[in-house]
């Protein structure tokens, strides 16, 4: 009888003492973790994609609110969640430009020569980093499909003519596709920009030339007909430098080419051309 | 007699077609192209512009720091331009000197014999080295005059003279060993005296019963190198496998060979060397084979840098069937090449035009986890772990565990996997997309 109330009695005090330690550094120990942290997460897409330049949404959402970064930095949430976060940190409301990504290359079956049959293995970065794929260009698209297995939207596919293509309802602007590819040849541009020089390779014309029917040969006509100080010729590239001005004198403009290099996007080509 | 060797390795078939066929000069083309990198390290700096009358051997392009190598003009002529031209092993077109040959062939003032060439101090023949523009002929193409002169805490004892020729289809080293032992061992001594060595070794494989003949016959009048027969293996002829083989010695990982006392030169660089001390012969031609079943004229040529490989094949009878693969050096460890307009370099050691006799295709399978590719690694790697890794970005435990850059890129593992899985290409992949992170 005396013994078990005694190791009754012990247990008793033990879980006593115990707990009220717990209490104690519960008390002593908490980490206040601002709740806004979990607010800003639950207006966040949740895709978990980086684009942003931090490993998924939470730990976005805690660097902005440790003011660490601004609040638009993620793409496919846009302006709608750029401005509920700006409200709900009583930021200035923060604007968001929409962008998507473009593919600037027209390296296609058709328009690029071949230079060999590539047997290797199939991935763009792959090939990039030891064959250089089967393209004479070695600025174009190599056309295996990186970009396309990275996009984490679904918002790109193969075409039939051998290049990537983005469906711009889909694109949220996050670029990783853009990191993906070995050729730089991914860009993210504003949405409503209608006018691109489609070509990176900066060899001299006459060796472009033979390589890609789409390539810009470095003639330069473009830029005598753009306005003054709109466009420019570098590393054997035509450059737009000021897009909005290159946009409204669009026409004028690409007649000139040659190869047809710097054109309209297809989009606006539908309707306007 | 006693033969060295390493542990792991393939035989593949070997194929050494021409081996019997005598070095012959092929005439001097109208065009030279040379690119301004044809070695590891930097590209050199041009000396010339269009329009500039260059001499042969006259040097057109200066070594850009240590680790890059002089150019010069491979035959007398005219400056046509300097412009970017096809590369055999960029794959893009790069910065090249293009030349045109006044047919004279006239030598620069600096040619000539030295009276004093077998008394060269060891600073005279490293500079003459340097000087000469020479490199690693056997296909790596690392420049020599770097090799000859250590760091002084690194004492080198052994030099070994790499006549192993372990690629199948090549043979130049092994006809010039044939053709000019002579010449050869004298390399060998100056290279010797350059780096105070004690002993120097020849190393050839025991499938060139010749060329050991004629090494032997040599070795007469030269007591003070030795001639040593390594088993006929893939590949025999790497630089640290044949250490091993010889000395028993083992490369640390990341090491050289100077960490443990060896410096490693091939046959035709060490004739190179000879020449340069001699003659104050710049670089400007070598040896090289021609084979494979798309090839009609296989043999072993002695070309000027520069000339295009359009032109070797068109002067030695042209192609024969459907050329499926083209490779500069050998099938193992060579580079596919896209074009034939691209120009001999310093490190072609053979052409090789290839039909469909020789080049199957095959779709890669899934690894059967049979190991063969680790008991054939040269380096004792876990080629099937690495492919895994590098395919799924494990870039750094590849690296750190797995010993990702001590692949010497041999190929043993590609050839030998019943899935034919491309090891050497995810494995070249993971080491660039490394470099890329740096
Ligand atoms: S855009 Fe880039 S990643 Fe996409 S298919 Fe072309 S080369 Fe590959
Ligand atoms: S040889 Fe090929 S199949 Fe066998 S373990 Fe290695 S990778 Fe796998
Ligand atoms: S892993 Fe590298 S060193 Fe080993 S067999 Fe393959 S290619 Fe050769």
């Amino acid at each position: 009888m005396n013994a078990l109330t005694g190791a009754l009695l012990t247990m008793a005090i033990l879980g006593l003492i115990f707990s009220l330690f717990l209490v104690l550094a519960y008390k002593k120990l908490k980490v206040e973790e601002d709740p806004r942290i979990h607010e800003i997460v639950e207006i966040l897409p949740g895709a978990n994609c980086g684009g942003c330049g931090y490993p998924g949404c939470s730990a976005y959402a805690e660097a902005v609110v440790r003011g660490e970064a601004p609040p638009n930095l993620c793409a496919p949430g846009g302006q709608e969640v750029a401005e509920a976060i700006s409200k709900l940190l009583g930021l200035e409301i923060a604007t968001m430009e929409k962008k998507v990504a473009k593919l600037m290359c027209r390296g296609s079956i058709e328009n690029a020569v071949r230079r060999a049959e590539y047997t290797g293995i199939e991935t763009c970065r792959v090939a990039d980093a030891t064959l250089k794929g089967d393209k004479a260009c070695v600025y174009g698209c190599l056309g295996f499909g990186d970009c396309v297995r990275s996009c984490p939207f679904d918002a790109m596919y193969m075409g039939e003519e051998g290049l990537p293509h983005i469906i711009e309802e889909k694109c949220t602007g996050c670029g990783i596709c853009v990191e993906t590819c070995p050729r730089d040849i991914l860009e993210l541009v504003p949405i409503e920009r209608k006018v691109f020089v489609f070509c990176k390779n900066i060899e001299r014309g006459a060796v472009a030339r033979k390589y890609c029917k789409a390539a810009c040969i470095a003639c330069g006509l473009c830029v005598k007909a753009a306005p003054e100080g709109t466009m420019k010729m570098e590393n054997n590239l035509a450059v737009i430098i000021d897009w909005k001005s290159v946009d409204e004198h669009a026409e004028e403009i690409i007649a000139k080419c040659p190869t047809k290099a710097i054109k309209l996007d297809e989009k606006f080509a539908e309707v306007e051309v | 007699m006693n033969k060295f060797t390493f542990r792991g390795g393939v035989h593949p078939p070997y194929n050494k077609i021409t081996s019997n066929k005598k070095i012959e000069a092929l005439p001097l083309p109208e065009v030279l192209y040379v690119p301004l990198s044809q070695h590891a390290g930097k590209p050199a700096k041009p000396l010339v512009k269009r329009g500039d009358v260059v001499k042969k051997g006259q040097k057109i392009g200066e070594a850009d720091g240590f680790i890059s190598a002089n150019i010069h003009a491979p035959t007398s002529g005219k400056v046509k331009s300097i412009m970017e031209h096809p590369h055999p092993v960029f794959l893009e077109n790069v910065p090249t000197v293009i030349i045109e040959a006044d047919g004279d062939d006239t030598w620069f003032d600096g040619y000539g014999e030295r009276k004093d060439w077998q008394e060269r101090t060891r600073e005279e023949i490293i500079n003459d080295v340097k000087e000469a523009g020479i490199v690693g002929l056997g296909g790596a193409a690392f420049p020599s005059h770097v090799k000859l002169s250590p760091p002084p805490e690194k004492k080198i004892d052994t030099v070994i003279i790499n006549g192993a020729e372990c690629e199948p289809y090549l043979t130049a080293d092994d006809r010039l060993m044939q053709e000019r032992p002579e010449d050869m061992l004298w390399g060998a001594r100056l290279i010797k005296r350059a780096v105070g060595a004690e002993k120097v070794y020849i190393a050839i494989e025991d499938n060139k019963p010749k060329a050991i003949n004629s090494i032997q016959d040599a070795l007469r009048e030269f007591d003070d190198i030795e001639l040593r027969v390594v088993k006929t293996k893939y590949p025999e002829g790497a630089e640290k496998q044949l250490i091993k083989a010889l000395t028993g010695r083992e490369v640390p990982r990341g090491g050289l060979p100077m960490d443990v006392g060896c410096l490693v030169h091939n046959a035709g660089t060490s004739i190179a060397i000879y020449e340069a001390v001699r003659f104050g012969k710049p670089l400007i031609e070598r040896v090289l084979t021609l084979s494979g079943s798309g090839a009609q004229g296989k043999g072993n040529y002695l070309v000027r840098i520069g000339t295009q490989f359009s032109y070797i094949v068109g002067k030695t009878g042209g192609t024969s069937g459907d050329i499926k693969k083209v490779i500069m050096g050998g099938p193992m460890m060579g580079i596919s090449q896209y074009s034939l307009d691209v120009p001999v370099i310093k490190g072609t050691s053979g052409i090789l035009l290839f039909t469909s006799k020789e080049v199957k295709f095959h779709e890669p399978y899934p690894c059967i986890r049979c190991s063969r590719c680790v008991s054939v690694c040269p380096m004792g790697l876990l080629p099937l772990i690495l492919v895994d890794l590098v395919k799924y970005g494990r870039l750094e435990i590849a690296k750190e565990q797995y010993g990702l850059l001590d692949c010497i890129e041999c190929g043993s593992c590609a050839y030998i996997c019943p899935s034919h899985i491309p090891h050497v290409q995810w494995i070249k992949y993971g080491k660039s997309e490394l470099r890329r992170k740096k």
